[in-house]
């Protein structure tokens, strides 16, 4: 791979956990209206909280890091969902409009 | 997933072969499947299908839901001449996921230094095609013009149903181009794919913009290709 290209998350995530790191990997399942990453997009993480990928133009990365590592603990995979941020509260959300569901599991 | 299961995804896409992850959503099972060994089972045509069209689908097969997540090769340009704008070139295409290498018979043009980081061949095309033929994850650009480097990877080019096919010239040049084409046994039908003079109107004046519309013709092929029309892959 040439030195320019961007890093690539699924090998990333081989390279973690063959050193021992625990890794989630979340992958955008579905979508709606206008959403910035197309469904089977990846964002991976490991137990520290550093990730590689995204699944949203960076508007809900930090909610699914934050779950990524409850399922590192639990080792349950989970269905997220996110929309329009809500404006009554300080909910995370797509200011795109869109709708994404992102499904978290953890690399046995 | 397990670990063994994403090694296993990795080495496919490493080889340059098609591959789908399925994921039964109920169960929670994960799978990985490579183009060439599909199983046959209720989601075997929805797997060609998958690797064909290159999107990501979620379906319901016996009362479970099914997420089918495709990796097909990166498609791969391959670059006829060691010019200026394929130096530009050389340089934005990995940042857009997309191999690239310079083909050219003249050693003063085709050198490392010219091209850090990616992989230059100072060979005739008609060598490199011998042992590294051209596939449909694959875009030619031809920047030489001369014709004596450009005609032959350009005619093979259209021979492999490459999924863009794109040369430097003039109106003039490229007319001329088409003659020689015809003469070399391609149709007019097929020589009608060749995107000249190359790259997206954007008014490009310098090599790098000449690189930029280039590349984005290259992305819009790939994005927009006619999958059920051709009837091959991708």
């Amino acid at each position: 791979m040439s030195p320019a290209a961007l890093p690539d998350p699924l090998l990333i995530a081989q390279h973690w956990r063959e050193a021992g790191r625990d890794v989630a990997i979340a992958t955008v399942i579905e979508t709606w209206g206008s959403a910035p990453r197309p469904a089977g997009s990846y964002l991976v993480i490991d137990g520290e909280g550093n990730f590689e990928g995204s699944v949203s133009g960076g508007c809900v990365e930090g909610a699914v890091i934050t779950e990524a590592l409850d399922v590192i603990g639990s080792g349950e995979p989970r269905m997220l969902e996110f929309g329009v941020a809500d404006e009554t509260a300080w909910r995370v959300g797509l200011s795109c409009g869109g709708r994404i569901r992102v499904r978290v599991e953890r690399l046995a | 997933m397990r670990l063994d299961t994403l090694v296993a995804l990795n080495a496919a896409r490493a080889a340059r072969r098609a591959a789908v992850v399925v994921t039964n959503l109920s169960t929670e099972s994960v799978d990985v499947v490579v183009e060439g060994a599909i199983p046959a089972s209720a989601l075997s045509d929805e797997i060609v299908n998958v690797m064909r069209s290159g999107k990501a689908v979620t379906v319901e097969r016996e009362e479970a839901n099914y997420f089918i997540n495709p990796h097909l090769p990166p498609p791969k340009i391959v670059v006829i001449g060691a010019v200026h704008i394929s130096q530009a070139l050389a340089r934005m295409a990995p940042i857009a996921g997309y191999d690239l290498m310079i083909v050219d018979p003249r050693t003063a043009f085709a050198t490392e230094e010219r091209f850090s980081g990616v992989r230059v061949v100072a060979e005739w095309p008609e060598d490199l095609l011998k042992n590294e033929p051209f596939d449909a994850y694959t875009a030619v650009a031809a920047f030489t013009h001369d014709p004596k480097i450009d005609d032959l990877p350009l005619s093979e080019a259209l021979k492999a149903d490459c999924f863009y096919v794109g040369a430097l010239g003039s109106r003039k040049t490229h007319a001329k181009r088409v003659e020689r084409l015809m003469e070399m046994g391609r149709s007019e039908e097929e020589i009608a794919r060749i995107a000249a003079p190359i790259g997206l109107d954007i008014g490009a004046a310098s090599p790098a913009e000449i690189a930029v519309g280039t590349l984005a013709e290259i992305i819009g092929a790939f994005r927009k290709r006619e999958l059920a029309a051709r009837g091959k892959r991708p």
